[in-house]
């Protein structure tokens, strides 16, 4: 298939594999351990393990896969919110697909849509705009929920629900900012992290400059990565090349994509229709400041969060669960106490458990059930 | 097709509630739609139950198969087929694939009050047209109507009945190490066909249901290959779980070639557009078989001569270990572990 296949190219699968292992030979003298490269972004999580990425790099390469899955950082009481909304008369709730299985802490989506709600997945906030405009005489709440890469299509369909006057409409605003989090595990304690793979398109709507800490502040090498699996092999080897060279800088991989200055209307529209948040709760990290946007008051009439009561209780993470210390690194998900047994993608106890592109789920959706089979 | 349709009494009217009360209304029903449209002996006579002469039957085998099974398809019509023709193809090849000569199905319809009965016209043909084509016949049937909203329009079950040769012992735990697993072609049609029959997505793709019976292709393969191990249609669930099926029931691993699995290139981009996976994608008329490496090669040329398996491959082997395990290598140099699908495969976010 064009424009899909050149970037799975066998052969050049193998050149960049040769070239990080010689790297990986040339470090191995001065290691006291394995160098850690954090993927932030599930969608990167989600490319390493259908590609089995992980089985072509040396031993002493590993791969952190970081919380940068929207649907698995999403806490209990922010989806004991959604079917709250959900289950309002007259209320059609629309969301995007996985995040109907998040557990809360009565019941997910996918319950409450059972139980009688009007919950319908959408693709993309627009559709769900459509949906206003066929029901006038229903609210329809969007799910608004994602990084910087969701959010300019949630910021566009807002003001294009206010251009039309389609006073039925409304968002349920979740989106989370990815530099504050980054930042959140960086400054952990327990953090070993030699490098990292930036989400390719996050970066698409905000440009290079917002990673730049990351390089000057912290001294970790970051590349941004495009989503093919030729493209985590490539900046790989791009990471491991600023190890080898003693440099930390940020270089962009994802050319064909991210524009050194991002994409200025889609980051209009977002300073126009969000505010950053004082602080948001993470499913597994905890509440990190600054990690999360609100809607403007300008756009209240548009923000589900004013047009109705919404619960927002907080319920503490299940205490067993060390999702936190995955997401850093520090233990592998097999080393969890209750991966695999009281935590499993039908039953996920954990926020890396719940979406196919968290780490917990991607190993068992994958047969690492435990250590051995790896 | 509504044209090719003789009309009835009943043309351009709606089912209701009298249609399913045991009076004049659903006889009339049932003698002009039903009996009228599929139009076999058994059914014709109008006695409680269809008969059979077993003398016919032990001529074609020492077992007899039954299943059955329930079609909610959503929407009734979809590129390629309906409800009428899944409900027919769908449990033919449930007996097909056991090794069964499939011969009688019954047809037990679930009808909403308010359903067109065109339409219920159109599916009773399509349904006649599939059978024919497959040498089987509906020989008995019920209908209920409940009101509206206790449905949703129309549910249809079928159960069949089938001859089973004496040769013939197909099982889910006879994979052995060095056997080969082979398909009768694109695997995910179905499921990208009605994905896109929905209409929810926009998408413009041409694909159309695989929805085939299978019953003829494998009475051929028979001929050639009379000791096939394992065989599944690979339906709901996909190529995936069928393949985890054969693995944990005869301990054994599977490994996968990915660049040797036929997937249409429309059906890739659906599924690279939605973040689904083709081999976790409902199929209707595909066959999965594992059968001894050395049959191999004459089943492959045999199959490829007949419609319902031009486009057959074999697309991997069976291992001794790791036992229960589906292994599919990715064609980049990588292979990861394919396991059964825990819920509804949904598409992500990002």
């Amino acid at each position: 298939m064009k424009f899909v296949d050149e970037f799975r190219d066998t052969e050049k699968a193998k050149s960049l594999t040769k070239a990080i292992h010689q790297i990986a030979l040339n470090l191995a003298p001065n290691l006291t351990k394995p160098l850690q490269i954090m993927e932030f972004c599930g969608g990167h999580t989600h490319t390493i393990f259908r590609y089995g990425i992980e089985q072509m790099l040396p031993d002493n390469i590993e791969m952190v896969h970081g919380p940068g899955c929207p649907v698995c950082v999403l806490p209990m009481g922010r989806v004991d919110d959604c079917v709250a909304l959900a289950e309002q008369p007259d209320v059609i709730f629309t969301t995007f697909g996985d995040a109907m299985r998040v557990p809360g802490s009565k019941k997910s989506l996918l319950q409450a849509k059972a139980d009688g709600a009007d919950i319908r997945m959408t693709y993309s906030p627009m559709d769900a705009l459509n949906i206003a405009r066929n029901n006038p005489d229903k609210e329809v709440i969007f799910f608004g929920l994602g990084f910087e890469t969701t959010m300019p299509s949630s910021a566009f369909t807002v003001l294009q629900a206010e251009r039309e006057n389609i006073s039925n409409f409304s968002l349920f605003c979740n989106h989370i900012t990815t530099v504050p989090t980054i930042k959140a595990v960086l400054d952990s304690p327990d953090m070993q992290l030699d490098g990292f793979l930036a989400p390719g398109h996050v970066a698409m709507v905000t440009g290079e400059r917002p990673f730049d800490f990351i390089a000057l502040d912290y001294h970790k090498p970051i590349v941004i990565t495009g989503f093919e699996p030729l493209d985590i092999l490539h900046s790989l080897w791009m990471v491991l090349q600023q190890i080898e060279q003693g440099r930390s800088v940020v270089e962009n991989q994802y050319t064909r994509i991210v524009q050194p200055n991002g994409n200025t209307p889609a980051l209009e529209a977002i300073s126009q229709v969000f505010e950053i948040r004082e602080f948001f709760e993470w499913r597994g990290l905890g509440s990190i400041d600054h990690s999360g946007v609100r809607m403007k008051a300008s756009y209240a009439a548009y923000d589900a969060e004013k047009k109705f009561a919404v619960p927002n209780l907080k319920i503490a993470d299940p205490k067993s669960c060390q999702c936190g210390e995955v997401v850093k690194g520090v233990i592998k998900p097999w080393d969890c106490k209750i991966f695999g047994t009281k935590c499993n993608p039908e039953n996920p106890m954990g926020a890396l458990m719940v979406s196919s592109e968290g780490a917990c789920a991607a190993y068992y959706n994958n047969g690492y059930h435990e250590k051995e089979t790896a | 097709m509504n044209s090719l349709l003789a009309k009835t009494k009943f043309s351009g009217k709606t089912i209701t509630l009298s249609h399913g009360a045991g009076g004049k209304a659903m006889h009339d029903l049932i003698d002009e739609i039903f009996v009228a449209g599929f139009d076999s002996p058994e059914l014709t006579v109008l006695e409680d139950q269809a008969r059979f002469d077993l003398k016919d039957l032990t001529k074609l085998g020492n077992r007899l198969a039954m299943t059955t099974d329930s079609y909610v398809v959503d929407p009734l019509f979809f590129p390629g087929g309906d409800i009428g023709k899944l409900a027919v193809t769908g449990t033919i090849n449930d007996l097909a694939v056991g090794g069964a000569i499939p011969l009688y199905l019954t047809c037990g319809m679930i009808i909403e009050e308010g359903f067109a009965i065109d339409d219920l016209q159109r599916i009773v043909a399509s349904m006649k047209a599939t059978a024919d084509a497959a040498g089987v016949r509906i020989v008995t049937g019920d209908t209920k109507v409940v009101p509206r909203g206790a449905a949703d329009k129309l549910f249809i079950n079928t159960a069949g009945v089938g001859v089973i040769a004496e040769q013939c012992n197909i099982m889910a735990n006879r994979a052995t190490e060095g056997d080969v697993v082979i398909i009768n072609g694109y695997v995910g049609d179905h499921g990208a066909a009605i994905v896109d029959a929905r209409g929810e997505l926009a998408l413009e793709i041409s694909t159309e249901t695989d929805c085939q019976p299978l019953n003829y292709l494998i009475q051929k393969m028979l001929t050639v290959c009379p000791d096939i191990h394992c065989m599944r249609d690979a339906t709901r669930g996909g190529l995936a779980t069928v393949l985890n099926e054969f693995a944990q029931n005869s301990q054994v691993a599977i490994e996968l070639d990915q660049t040797k699995i036929p997937i249409r290139e429309e059906v890739r981009g659906v599924c690279e557009v939605l973040g689904l996976d083709p081999l976790y994608l409902a199929n209707e008329g595909k066959l999965v078989a594992i059968v001894a490496a050395e049959d191999a090669d004459a089943l492959i040329e045999l199959m490829q001569q007949h419609p319902a398996g031009k486009n057959s491959s074999v697309i991997g082997k069976v291992a001794a270990s790791p036992q229960g395990k589906v292994i599919l290598e990715t064609g980049f140099g990588g292979n990861r572990i394919i396991d059964m699908l825990v819920g509804e495969q949904l598409p992500r976010i990002c």
